[in-house]
């Protein structure tokens, strides 16, 4: 199985990863290697098996909707690397 | 002896009889880790003050006859449980100046009991690795040989018991983070059933093997620890409301008659086990059947390819967790961007170290469009016959044992270059977390390098107790969990 650096380049972007050319060659080919080993899963016959996304099985866990107190804006901004009027300010979009 | 070298059991029983206050034996842990921690590098955060005004009200309430058995123990907190006004780094350049909003579950359990928080430990970053190497802060020495490994991913918490820098500690279990760092450090590590422990504060890696365990010095300290951060959360939806059981009431040391243990096939013909762990394993398989157990043959046939699908799965789910770090609301950001996607990439791909990087990118690229059924879709249903696997093999036996790791510490700087090979160190031990199930290191050799051996004890769903009444009994006819490392300030 071959990555290429494209293929590398591609995924980084959908990942919002800045990789330099050094990385993406190492990672390229070190995934390469990864996905190499794990593409044996093949050869388990799965044909019909359900897939198991929580091991323990429980269904949905609900609970009743009811207003609850949460992090008070101050909190809550406490951590943001900026802030403005008690909103989260970010660099700009456009 | 020295307070800092007692138990749990043993240092709440003096508690109790009022003949040491919590601020003494908080003390005597501070001063410890203020002598060896330069060279050990366990800890990322010591709280000391935090600690002695939490040791001062856990002897109010002990003063007051409201003590419960960890009231006034000192514990050290893996660094990516969030303790709410201390910082909590995950040991990632990216929440490095991170100060948690809230606690854990884990940690107001802990608080309500009265226990004491010394600090938080070092990791590999966001828990991705098995050698604490890949902290984006610090490397941590293994007390027994400086120059080794401490294991990983939760090796800050398994050093820090290990040189008695603290009493107990809590680490996290996703493919071996507890069993393996233990095992590498000579203590105990329970990860325990999943559900069993809320993961609500616990900074996500891979949602649906995660959890949260406790590292100590001996079984009967780890179920003390488990009772004190087990039981259902309504804040984690996949917490358990099966009523749990009193894991410290079932330490005992009545034998082990009528015990199956399941030996796997599998594990004994697994290439690069070094002879030192198949020895100490073979010995204390021995030492369980003289205390009245009976050995079992089973069969676990999945077991090469469970490495596969869980480098799929961790992965894919890591891909997603770490999505939330973009530089907004949190954590580090790049302030020279001047445009938001700018920004957001920038921030991660310098907040980020390299093992967590690649891990992302294999997970977006296993989850990538046309690659989804191969990769992610194919590893869940393998995830399903491992499950199986084991249904079938607690059939016939009521644990199974195994070594946690193919070899034990090895120097710090050999396993970091080549992380297939990293992946391959976790065989052991990463099918309990794809099938839930529980699982122990306890103390069972050294090499003749004089580095600590672990010996896995693995039951089915929330059947702690069966782990807990091996590993006590093991424990009450063999002394490996007694000895400690030689350190230059003895």
């Amino acid at each position: 199985m071959k990555i290429t650096k494209d293929e590398v380049l591609h995924v980084a972007a959908l990942a919002r990863l800045e990789l330099t050319d050094d990385v993406i060659d190492q990672f390229a080919g070190q995934i390469a290697t990864i996905l190499e080993y794990v593409d044996t899963l093949n050869q388990v016959d799965t044909q019909g098996v359900k897939p198991t996304s929580y091991a323990t099985f429980r269904t949905n866990a609900f609970r009743e909707d009811i207003k609850r107190l949460s992090l008070e804006q101050d909190t809550a901004l406490a951590n943001a690397p900026a802030q403005e009027d008690g909103c989260f300010k970010v660099p700009k979009i456009l | 002896m020295k307070l800092y070298e007692l138990t749990i059991v043993e240092a709440h029983a003096l508690l109790k009889q009022k003949k040491i206050s919590s601020e003494e034996l908080t003390r005597s842990v501070l001063e410890r880790i203020n002598a060896l921690d330069d060279k050990i590098g366990a800890f990322i955060t010591v709280a000391d003050e935090i600690a002695l005004a939490m040791a001062r009200q856990a002897d109010s309430m002990i003063a007051q006859g409201m003590e419960t058995p960890l009231t006034g123990i000192p514990i050290a907190i893996k660094d990516l449980i969030c303790t709410q006004g201390l910082r909590t780094t995950c040991a990632s350049r990216i929440l490095e100046n991170f100060i948690p909003p809230y606690d854990a579950f884990v940690i107001k359990q802990l608080k309500k009991a009265g226990a004491v928080i010394v600090g938080k430990t070092n990791m590999d970053e966001f828990a991705m690795g098995s050698s604490t190497e890949n902290s984006g802060i610090q490397i941590t020495h293994n007390p027994w040989d400086f120059n080794c490994i401490p294991g990983g991913s939760s090796g800050g918490s398994a050093a820090a018991v290990a040189a008695d820098m603290c009493f107990g500690a809590l680490g996290s279990d996703t493919g071996g983070s507890v069993r393996q760092p233990a095992s590498h450090c000579g203590v105990v590590g329970l990860k325990p059933t999943y559900g069993r422990v809320s993961r609500f504060g616990l900074v996500a890696y891979g949602s649906s093997l995660d959890q949260i365990g406790p590292i100590t010095k001996n079984a009967a300290d780890c179920a003390l620890l488990m009772n004190g951060i087990a039981g259902y959360d309504p804040q984690d939806s996949t917490s358990s409301p099966t009523p749990i059981p009193d894991d410290y009431s079932v330490i005992s040391g009545e034998g082990l008659t009528g015990v199956k243990l399941g030996i796997p096939r599998e594990y004994q013909a697994t290439e690069g086990i070094d002879a030192s762990v198949s020895q100490a394993i073979r010995k204390a398989i021995g030492v369980l059947e003289t205390l009245g157990a009976q050995c079992v043959d089973i069969s676990l046939p999945l077991t090469r390819h469970a490495v596969s699908a869980y480098y799929v799965i961790a992965p894919c789910e890591a891909s997603s967790n770490l999505a939330r770090y973009d530089g907004v609301k949190y954590g580090f950001r790049d302030t020279n961007q001047t445009g938001l996607a700018e920004m957001q990439r920038s921030t991660r791909s310098l907040g980020f170290g390299d093992e967590v990087q690649r891990r992302i990118i294999l997970g977006t690229y296993a989850l990538s469009a046309g690659y989804y059924d191969a990769y992610y879709k194919k590893a869940s249903q393998v995830r399903t016959l491992v499950i199986e696997d084991f249904k079938k093999a607690f059939e016939k036996c009521d644990v199974i044992i195994a070594p946690v790791a193919p070899t034990p510490a090895c120097p710090i700087g050999l396993m970091t270059h080549d992380p297939l090979q990293m992946y391959l160190g976790d065989i052991f031990t990463l099918s309990a977390n794809l099938a839930g199930i529980p699982g122990m290191s306890t103390p069972c050799g050294f090499s003749d390098k004089g580095m600590p051996i672990g010996l896995q004890i693995l039951s089915n769903h929330f059947n702690e107790t069966a782990i807990f009444k091996v590993a006590h009994n093991f424990q009450q006819a063999t002394d490996f969990h007694l000895k400690k490392p030689q350190l230059d300030i003895d």
